[in-house]
């Protein structure tokens, strides 16, 4: 009886040992591995933000990683709203966002933030009509009027008249958002903003708008799947997704009057005709664009830096990294479905990114 | 190494006389050891409870002091204009999980009395089993066969035939899209049912064998015979249902897949609605701006007090129905 209790006894106090040095050694790794940046010609960067471009993100990680074995970066996609949080926290070195970001955030940041545009994606008009079988062709204001829940049934007048020699069945439309917060979201209710006038009124622009009809979705997938599961809906998703899915994608009429199939050419075309009255910060907004063979709901992606880097050695790191992005990381884009920066463009990000400074004196020309 | 935690209790048991009797009553160095351990772990638990309720609060204050008691009664949900109101999820939430407990209570009744009274050991087992699997498939994948399975099979079959037979009622109008209010609860109901059946199967084994003896002696039926059987494990049922509301009441992934997420009320369970949880989850990564989260963690706040509400309420009626009949279970 004895021998056994104490045999029990010891084995417990062993097992508590184990557990003790069991959680010294965890903290003692934890340690090391949060280890300061910059030892040994090391750096590392970390960056938070937008989902959308994390894969090409992650793909010009690796790649840049396999170039400068000294400089790690990480890459989280917690969302856009997540990485400007964190940017202006300065828990990260860089964020990322679709939307640019807004006066009042850049106004309580600690400092001036630049806006650089990596790649372009695009959103698309998705809808699942049996019978069907050419793409559907839609005006912005009757997109506008069936997101506000004016257009209810499929054979409405004028989603005819877009349509010439389509029988139109004479079912209800199903309305298909997304529910969680999204910049695809923020570039379709800032397009349909700059269409309807009524849209802008009531709605507005946003990732999380308040959406007038309709069922939501939670991601592209979501949405596809209801799209797909459900007849007689109409719903968006971001360009890559249609393409990698094969769904039916609307042409839609940009502001010149044409009616647009979505693609990646159609997309720098409209970054290209846009390209005139870029403002300053680049915060530029190309939806509705004008160009013959523009399509007309696509945005800027963008990295977030501050504009003085407050360790030199991570800011040049940064600023390599970045123009290696604009330039040779481009190649990786269409592969992964989106848009590369027209020329133009390019020379103005080099411009962002030669402004980078650290403690006043410029890094890039070092 | 080995020593630490020894030295540890000999230094607490050694400060006083008072705590030497509180910590270890029979002078055992190893009883105290293990009290003062497992007094922490218990504080622990409530410590956590405590901050996150705290943390809750003060992230929400810029939203309490905004909106105040109208973010409880408001119904519009609006990000851009700033404006937040709560009662669309609370209404979805709380109607989600009665829509699951009004499904899934007989269903599980009947599943525990099958495999306690009546099924022979040979499929008890296997049922069972596979009954409990079930509580183990992710949510998300409940999720997923709710899109591509349950969705379109409400939509082509049963909701057509409901807005026949009972259209004339308020709860059956609307478009028919297979997602909403009801989807969401007949998948919560499917996932609380494991939870809800293998307790009370738990519950129906401890009623002893005995009471069935006596009343089978007495010339029960079988059916009278397992209505003594449940009176007897009523508080260990009304247990086992409170567990499988809590889980309702707190899942995410799945119902946001079939709900619809539209942060309305209607009597209609064809028409979509949203859940606290479903909101918080769908809208927090992308939220911007100090007053959009803080409203955020209000809701989260919000879905801690209901279901500390409805748990209350529940342990009330269980309180009512043991001083009725007293039983086995009581514990649970």
């Amino acid at each position: 009886m004895s021998v056994s209790h104490l045999g029990l006894r010891q084995r417990s106090l062993r097992l508590l040992a184990t557990f003790c040095a069991l959680a010294i050694l965890v903290a003692s790794v934890a340690c090391n591995s949060s280890g300061g940046p910059g030892a040994g010609g090391n750096v590392s960067l970390q960056g938070a933000g937008a989902t959308f471009p994390n894969p090409l993100y992650q793909k010009w990680l690796s790649e840049y990683g396999k170039l400068h074995g000294n400089v790690r970066i990480d890459y989280q996609s917690i969302g856009s709203g997540g990485g400007i949080k964190q940017l202006k926290e300065q828990t990260v070195d860089f964020g990322a966002s679709d939307a640019p970001m807004k006066d009042e955030d850049l106004k309580s940041a600690p400092g001036e933030i630049l806006h650089v545009p990596t790649v372009l994606g695009a959103v698309v008009i998705t809808y699942n009509l049996s019978g069907v079988n050419q793409p559907l062709r839609f005006s912005s204001e009757v997109l506008a009027d069936i997101f506000l829940g004016k257009v209810t049934k499929w054979n409405d007048p004028r989603i005819a008249a877009d349509n010439p020699g389509v029988t139109l069945p004479a079912n209800d439309v199903v309305v298909v958002h997304r529910s969680d917060g999204s910049g695809t979201s923020a570039v379709f209710t800032d397009y349909l903003s700059k269409v309807s006038a009524e849209w802008k009124e009531k709605v507005g622009s946003g990732t999380s708008p308040s959406w007038p009809v309709g069922i939501g979705g939670k991601g592209n997938e979501g949405v596809t799947g209801q799209v797909k599961n459900t007849p007689n809906t109409i719903g968006y998703v971001e360009l890559a997704y249609a393409v990698q899915n094969k769904l039916p994608v609307a042409h839609i009429k940009n502001g010149g009057g044409n009616f647009v199939e979505p693609s990646i050419d159609s997309v720098t075309a409209a970054a290209s005709a846009s390209a005139g009255n870029t403002p300053d910060d680049l915060r530029v907004s190309i939806t509705n664009a004008t160009g013959p063979q523009a399509y007309p709901i696509a945005s800027y992606t963008y990295i977030l830096v501050y504009k003085d880097q407050k360790n030199p050695v991570k800011g040049k790191a940064l600023v390599d990294f970045l123009w290696w992005g604009i330039h040779d990381g481009e190649r990786f884009a269409k592969d992964l479905l989106y848009a590369p920066l027209p020329a133009d463009f390019v020379k103005h990000a080099e411009a962002k990114i030669n402004s980078i400074t650290a403690g006043g004196s410029p890094l890039r020309q070092s | 190494m080995s020593a630490v935690p020894e030295n540890e209790g000999m230094n607490f048991v050694g400060q006083g006389s008072t705590w030497r009797r509180v910590l270890s009553p029979t002078g055992n160095t190893g009883d105290a050891v293990f009290r003062v351990l497992m007094f922490g772990v218990a504080l622990l638990m409530v410590a956590i409870v405590v901050s996150m309720v705290v943390a809750l609060t003060v992230d929400s204050m810029p939203s309490i002091r905004q909106f105040g008691f109208n973010f409880l009664k408001s119904q519009r949900w609006d990000p851009i204009k700033g404006e937040f109101g709560a009662l669309p999820f609370i209404y979805g939430t709380v109607a989600s999980s009665m829509i699951a407990l009004l499904i899934s209570v007989p269903f599980s009744l009947g599943i525990a009395i099958f495999l306690v009274e009546q099924a022979p050991h040979y499929i008890a087992r296997p049922v069972g089993f596979l009954v409990e699997l079930l509580a183990a498939i992710p949510s998300v994948v409940y999720g997923l066969w709710g899109i591509f399975v349950l969705a379109p099979f409400l939509r082509n079959y049963i909701e057509p035939g409901l807005a026949s037979a009972f259209g004339w009622l308020p709860f059956f109008k609307g478009p028919i899209t297979g997602i909403g209010l009801l989807t969401g609860g007949i998948i919560l109901a499917i996932m609380v049912t494991p939870i809800i059946s293998a307790v009370v199967r738990d519950v129906l084994t401890a009623v002893p064998g005995s009471q069935r003896e006596a009343a089978l002696a007495l010339g029960a039926t079988k059916w009278e015979m397992i209505r003594v059987v449940l009176v007897n494990g009523a508080p260990g049922i009304a247990g086992a249902v409170i567990l499988g509301l809590g889980r309702a009441l707190g899942e995410t992934m799945a119902v946001t897949m079939v709900i619809g997420n539209r942060a309305q009320i209607s009597l209609s369970l064809f028409d979509p609605s949203y859940t606290i949880a479903s909101a918080i989850a769908n809208e927090f990564t992308e939220a911007t701006g100090d007053l959009y989260l803080s409203a955020l963690v209000e809701l989260g706040l919000i879905l801690f007090l209901v279901t500390f509400i409805v748990n209350g309420i529940a342990r009330v009626l269980v309180w009512n129905v043991t001083r009725k009949t007293g039983g086995v279970g009581r514990a649970a």
